[in-house]
């Protein structure tokens, strides 16, 4: 930090120092201090009115005492499974819209794009009570849908079945964000250059089997992009389980993820206090499993990714 | 520039395939606003019919108006979102400038220091933030939503904006720096006039989820005086769930908004999204 004892003969750039600081403070200030103060909060009890280093304590409980750990273990579960129909349903959906809209030919296409991604920009407080409004058998829209197709038996109050709410619940997010990862696709569709598509023709290469042949492996790293962003996204989402389905995440806790559970634990719900550590122990585990998902992406799929430089 | 012909059968099934999805995306959000212009008897009787003369009643918006603060709401939420993007454009084009522009000990260091709060979300550290807020007496307002967002928002605004500002001609701020211009000249004078496009893109991104955020609002600014839409319309919506009426026009009129805001920009997102997501 001392600039005299080297010999330098630039004064110290005091306008770097000012051009970072604002930044740096705030950032630091508001993201990585609250970030390490939780890691640090989850190694202490509160026991009579004394913050107390209980160690992994805190883990042991969450893993191990009924208490928490049932309700652990089926949130961190329904998270998977909302990550699994989100990787399954949505970016498949994406790319499909992503490879139709590049097709050069098409026509309208500023419509469709604008208009799929309306549903990304709204807040999840509209998503959650207009779908709940939907599929209400009282309102009776899901079920006239259904009837004038010829499905009326398939209806069924999904969001209120234990066994359907939470498919139900990825679905409308699914529905909500396909947006992104098709806006991310079809900018990587539209990267490829033409000679490459061109050369792909000539050689009689053309249609769906061009697709799958030439542009998919292409845009295979976008396809990385995407599932660790769905990844994260999935492990961190709690807006719309809560509009939906209220902070209980019901019924019976069948739509509960982790994000819900945190938010319990942190603020007690019905008889049950909040409790801050235990809270941040759930916000410690989802840091984890969020970092370890960033680093599987970053060290065992995007090194092993073949890019292309055209 | 010849292609390979495409069958007219082809390009019908792909705008088959598209209006169909464009539909499902589209006619919740119709649905909504439709039915929110009809009486409550014809909201339930034929709920995918347009408004007609008979059918027309606005008593779901006057319920709104009468029962909900929402022009309170909707004030404090364009203070946060436009406070919050301030904030998040001129602290993330400095530091962006000083990353791209300078060569310092750290530099490389402070930038992946600087990203990490791309992959990682700042909700996790809600338990310490709230704490951190009870401690300053910040707790109930809009201040506290504004710094978290700012932090929120600046990881992947100085990410893009220093992507854009490395292809700044050097040549341009040379002649400035001839010229006797400071640092700080270069920088809002010459280099941020010149980015202005990146930084409307960085500005969409950003606002989005700020605007549409519940999690913050809800557990660090819940009063009555500092509700944004969002957290408004959803308490609303929670007391009133069983007059359709008012609940159908409080979602409509926490829609129209996002949605104005949507199409006006809607150009500017998408190169956005188009130009950044190549690398």
């Amino acid at each position: 930090m001392s600039v005299d004892d080297q010999p330098i003969k630039k004064p110290f750039r005091w306008h770097i120092l000012v051009f970072l600081a604002p930044a740096f403070l705030v950032y630091t200030a508001f993201m990585i201090v609250p970030l390490a103060g939780t890691l640090q909060l989850s190694l202490f009890r509160r026991i009579d009115q004394q913050l107390v280093y209980v160690g992994l304590d805190n883990f042991r409980m969450l893993f191990g005492d009924p208490r928490w750990s049932v309700n652990f273990w089926n949130a961190l579960w329904n998270n998977v499974w909302f990550f699994i129909i989100h990787m399954l349903v949505q970016n498949p959906i994406g790319v499909l819209l992503a490879a139709l809209l590049s097709s050069p030919t098409l026509r309208f296409r500023a419509f469709y794009r604008t208009a799929i991604f309306v549903p990304t920009v709204l807040s999840f407080v509209i998503v959650g009570f207009v779908w709940k409004l939907i599929l209400s058998p009282l309102w009776g829209v899901a079920p006239s849908l259904l009837n004038s197709v010829g499905l009326r038996s398939l209806f069924a109050p999904w969001l209120g079945k234990e066994e359907y709410a939470l498919t139900a619940l990825s679905l409308i997010s699914v529905w909500q964000f396909v947006g992104i990862p098709m806006m991310l696709i079809y900018a990587a569709l539209l990267s490829i250059p033409d000679e490459v598509i061109e050369a792909a023709e000539m050689d009689g290469i053309t249609g769906i089997s061009q697709f799958w042949k030439i542009k998919l492996p292409l845009i295979l790293p976008s396809i990385g992009i995407i599932s660790i962003l769905t990844f994260v996204g999935n492990f961190n989402a709690f807006d719309l389980i809560y509009t939906a389905q209220g902070a209980l995440a019901g019924p019976n806790f069948s739509t509960d993820i982790l994000g819900t559970f945190l938010y319990r634990a942190f603020f007690g719900f019905q008889l049950q206090l909040g409790d801050p550590n235990m809270g941040a122990a759930i916000a410690t585990m989802m840091f984890l499993i969020i970092l370890a998902g960033v680093a599987v992406y970053l060290f065992a799929i995007q090194t092993r990714l073949r890019r292309y430089q055209f | 520039m010849s292609r390979a012909a495409h069958s007219p059968a082809r390009s019908a099934a792909a705008h088959a395939v598209l209006i169909a999805y464009t539909a499902i995306a589209l006619f919740p959000v119709l649905l909504i606003v439709i039915n929110s212009l009809k009486s409550r008897n014809a909201i339930f009787r034929s709920p995918l019919a347009l408004p007609t003369p008979e059918t027309f009643d606005p008593v779901g918006y006057t319920t709104v108006m009468a029962q909900g603060d929402f022009l309170l709401y909707f004030q404090n939420s364009l203070i946060v979102t436009v406070g919050s993007l301030f904030f998040v454009i001129l602290f993330g084009a400095m530091a962006a400038f000083a990353l791209s522009e300078y060569r310092f000990r750290g530099n490389t260091l402070t930038g992946l220091y600087l990203a990490l709060g791309i992959m990682i979300p700042i909700r996790l550290g809600t338990v310490a933030i709230l704490q951190m807020m009870v401690a300053s007496g910040l707790v109930n307002t809009l201040t506290a939503l504004i710094l978290v967002y700012t932090a929120q928002g600046l990881p992947l605004c100085i990410f893009i904006l220093s992507e854009f500002m490395k292809t700044v001609s050097d040549d341009l701020k040379n002649a400035g720096r001839i010229d006797g211009l400071s640092e700080y000249r270069i920088f809002f004078r010459l280099v941020l006039p010149l980015v202005r496009p990146a930084m409307a893109t960085v500005a969409v991104f950003t606002m989005i989820p700020i605007w549409n955020d519940l999690w913050f609002p809800l557990i660090l600014a819940p009063s009555e005086g500092t509700k944004t839409v969002t957290l408004g319309a959803q308490i609303f919506i929670g007391q009133f769930v069983t007059n359709w009426n008012a609940v159908l026009a409080a979602l409509s009129l926490a829609i129209l908004p996002v949605l104005v805001l949507y199409l006006i920009f809607s150009r500017q997102l998408i190169r956005g999204i188009t130009s950044g997501a190549v690398k």
